[in-house]
């Protein structure tokens, strides 16, 4: 049982986003998603949240491929935060997190306080009752967050194993929410879910990730632990600039040290 | 809990029952409005009556004003207004933009432009109607004409990515070209008498109003009013994005397909019986979400009330203004409407520009 994508390939126009990936996430893991830009991580990320259904090859979903679930059931498995979301109308915060619990016949006092909690996880529980317009980009991002938590928040009856999908969580965050995201995306996972995010900041990918999938040019080009993966010759290729990778003082883990472009 | 969240819940629910009271006591008041003074009991009794509560002693002549003519109009103007209303709430909810209006995307251009089509050259296209439909004719040319206008508009912005907001947007603004471009033509082909009727019509009025053209698009309003807030959570969902609306389970095409069709045949019944009404569909939501939020599930009930409280005292109006003459009622909504859309303009560009 696991969130598994075989021989993607994906042709836009006469253009080859993705060639031949094969990914899988499993449940109780954090898999990050690195690359350049233009490298195929956000198309791959569409492929996996099915808003592109005209791929070649399969995803498949706890067993069972896209088109043979109902789109309610892949709801309760399966949450997804995009890079942002265009909310026009003043719901609160704490309805904007109570729609994600939409999928769910759990009933209005659970929903409600799974959306509390929810909102208090990504230190947002004082915002409740603002208007979501009136929120910072940062804030916004957190509520989307607490969203999609409430909305994958427990096992259901039927499905045990969920999966998150973070498209570049961090991009309008600030730094200590930024370690405070990822910290939660790491219980989660740690709590059975199989979290997949696409990162930019290697540095933050070694060190919550249990695994780094490298992307370059629409192909996966390493894919692996934090240590084998976060190699400099490795990244290099990658980002065409020169690194340097250290130990953690702390965490003991890779820190990559950029030392310009290559020339 | 959240005490915010249920006492916005009380307050909603509270404003709900009050707009049904307002426009219990709506109805009965404006059957006394009019040409002929009715006083307020001699109105009440003679409904009571014709109700079949109790038997009276009301005049005939009184008790057939309100019977044949001022009551069917009164129950015309409340459905007219809630079908606009609620097709306008569901539009802008299904757009994500509280500025978009049926008219936007095409539906009242192209229900406007069959019937007048209708009027100008007479019921010949449409042989295929079964004679008993025949008097409908015009319900039936506008509502295809809504129907088909939306269809194409919905087709054009449709490609293999999903179906662009933006694209049925500029599509919607096309065919409005045209299909003004159309009405145009079959203005200046008319006659007398025709152009008449159309001016009248392109103006709005309830002044038709019978028990048949209440049953016939009434039929049709009640059906799209009941149906669409059943796609209320939805809605809300959509308002998070096309494709947060899609991970959280919602089948998006499907619930556009069907709140397009619904507000189609709302929006088509209301403008073959009362002809062109503007602005209801975007103040009326308007007013509702910025005293009660977004929600749907409020929204529309609440939106079907105010707008039919709303068009029942425009036709009041209508009727007083100017008496014993009577002033076209689009006319009238256009003259608070379109104010109201401009100042709408304004705060949302200072609100946005902070």
């Amino acid at each position: 049982m696991s969130l598994i994508a075989k021989n993607i390939s994906l042709l836009i126009g006469n253009k080859m986003l993705l060639e031949d990936i094969n990914f899988a996430v499993h449940p109780g893991e954090l898999v990050a998603i690195v690359g350049p830009n233009g490298a195929g991580k956000s198309s791959l990320f569409k492929v996996l949240t099915r808003e592109y259904a005209f791929f070649n090859g399969t995803v498949e979903l706890n067993g069972r491929a896209y088109t043979e679930w109902e789109p309610e059931q892949i709801a309760l498995q399966m949450g997804v935060l995009p890079q942002s979301s265009g909310l026009n109308f003043p719901f609160s915060a704490y309805e904007v997190v109570l729609l994600g619990r939409l999928p769910h016949s759990s009933g209005r006092i659970r929903d409600q306080e799974i959306a509390l909690h929810a909102l208090q996880l990504v230190d947002a529980e004082h915002l409740s009752n603002a208007s979501y317009l009136s929120l910072s980009g940062g804030e916004k991002q957190r509520v989307q967050l607490a969203r999609v938590l409430a909305q994958i928040w427990e096992e259901t009856p039927v499905f045990a194993e969920r999966y998150l999908l973070l498209d570049e969580p961090t991009s309008a965050l600030d730094l200590p929410h930024q370690h405070m995201i990822l910290n939660q995306a790491k219980t989660i996972s740690q709590q059975g879910v199989g979290v997949v995010a696409i990162l930019h900041d290697l540095n933050l990918a070694a060190e919550y990730a249990d695994r780094i999938v490298m992307l370059k040019e629409g192909k996966v080009h390493t894919e692996g632990t934090i240590e084998t993966s976060l190699q400099p010759p490795l990244i290099e290729q990658l980002f065409d600039i020169k690194v340097d990778v250290i130990k953690h003082p702390q965490s003991g883990k890779p820190l990559v040290i950029s030392s310009g472009h290559y020339s | 809990m959240n005490i915010a969240l249920d006492q916005k819940r009380r307050f909603i629910m509270a404003s709900i029952s009050v707009l049904a009271i307002a426009l219990c006591i709506a109805l009965p008041v404006s059957t006394t409005v009019g040409p002929m003074d009715i006083s307020p009991w001699d109105a009440i009794v003679s409904l009571a009556s014709t109700l079949g509560f109790i038997n009276t002693d009301i005049p005939t002549h009184i008790a057939t004003i309100i019977e044949q003519i001022r009551l069917p109009r009164a129950i015309l103007s409340i459905l007219v207004g809630s079908a606009l209303a609620v097709s306008g709430a569901a539009i802008q909810g299904l757009f994500r933009n509280p500025l978009a209006d049926p008219g936007l995307i095409g539906v009242s251009g192209g229900a406007a432009f069959a019937a007048v089509g209708m009027i100008v050259l007479g019921s010949g296209p449409l042989f295929f109607l079964k004679d008993w439909l025949e008097p409908y004719s015009l319900v039936v040319a506008a509502f295809l004409g809504g129907f088909l206008t939306t269809l194409l508009v919905a087709r054009i912005a449709t490609n293999k990515f999903g179906t662009s907001i933006v694209t049925m947007l500029l599509a919607g603004i096309a065919i409005n070209i045209v299909t003004g471009a159309g009405i145009g033509i079959f203005t200046y082909l008319a006659d007398d008498n025709q152009l008449r009727t159309l001016t009248f019509w392109s103006m709005g009025s309830l002044g038709g109003a019978t028990w048949e053209s209440v049953l016939v698009s009434g039929t049709l309003i009640i059906l799209a009013i009941i149906m669409i807030p059943a796609k209320a959570r939805s809605l809300n969902a959509l308002l998070l994005g096309e494709s947060e609306a899609r991970h959280l389970g919602v089948n998006v095409d499907k619930i556009k397909r069907q709140v397009i069709l619904l507000s189609a045949l709302a929006v088509g019944a209301a403008v073959a019986v009362a002809g062109m009404i503007g602005f209801v569909g975007l103040i009326v939501p308007h007013l509702i979400r910025m005293t009660l939020g977004p929600d749907h599930r409020y929204l529309l009930p609440a939106s079907a009330l105010l707008g039919g409280l709303f068009l029942l005292c425009a036709d009041m109006l209508s009727r007083t203004i100017i008496a014993p003459a009577e002033l076209p009622i689009g006319l009238i909504t256009s003259i608070i409407g379109g104010p109201f859309f401009i100042a709408l303009i304004i705060f949302r560009a200072k609100r946005f520009s902070i």
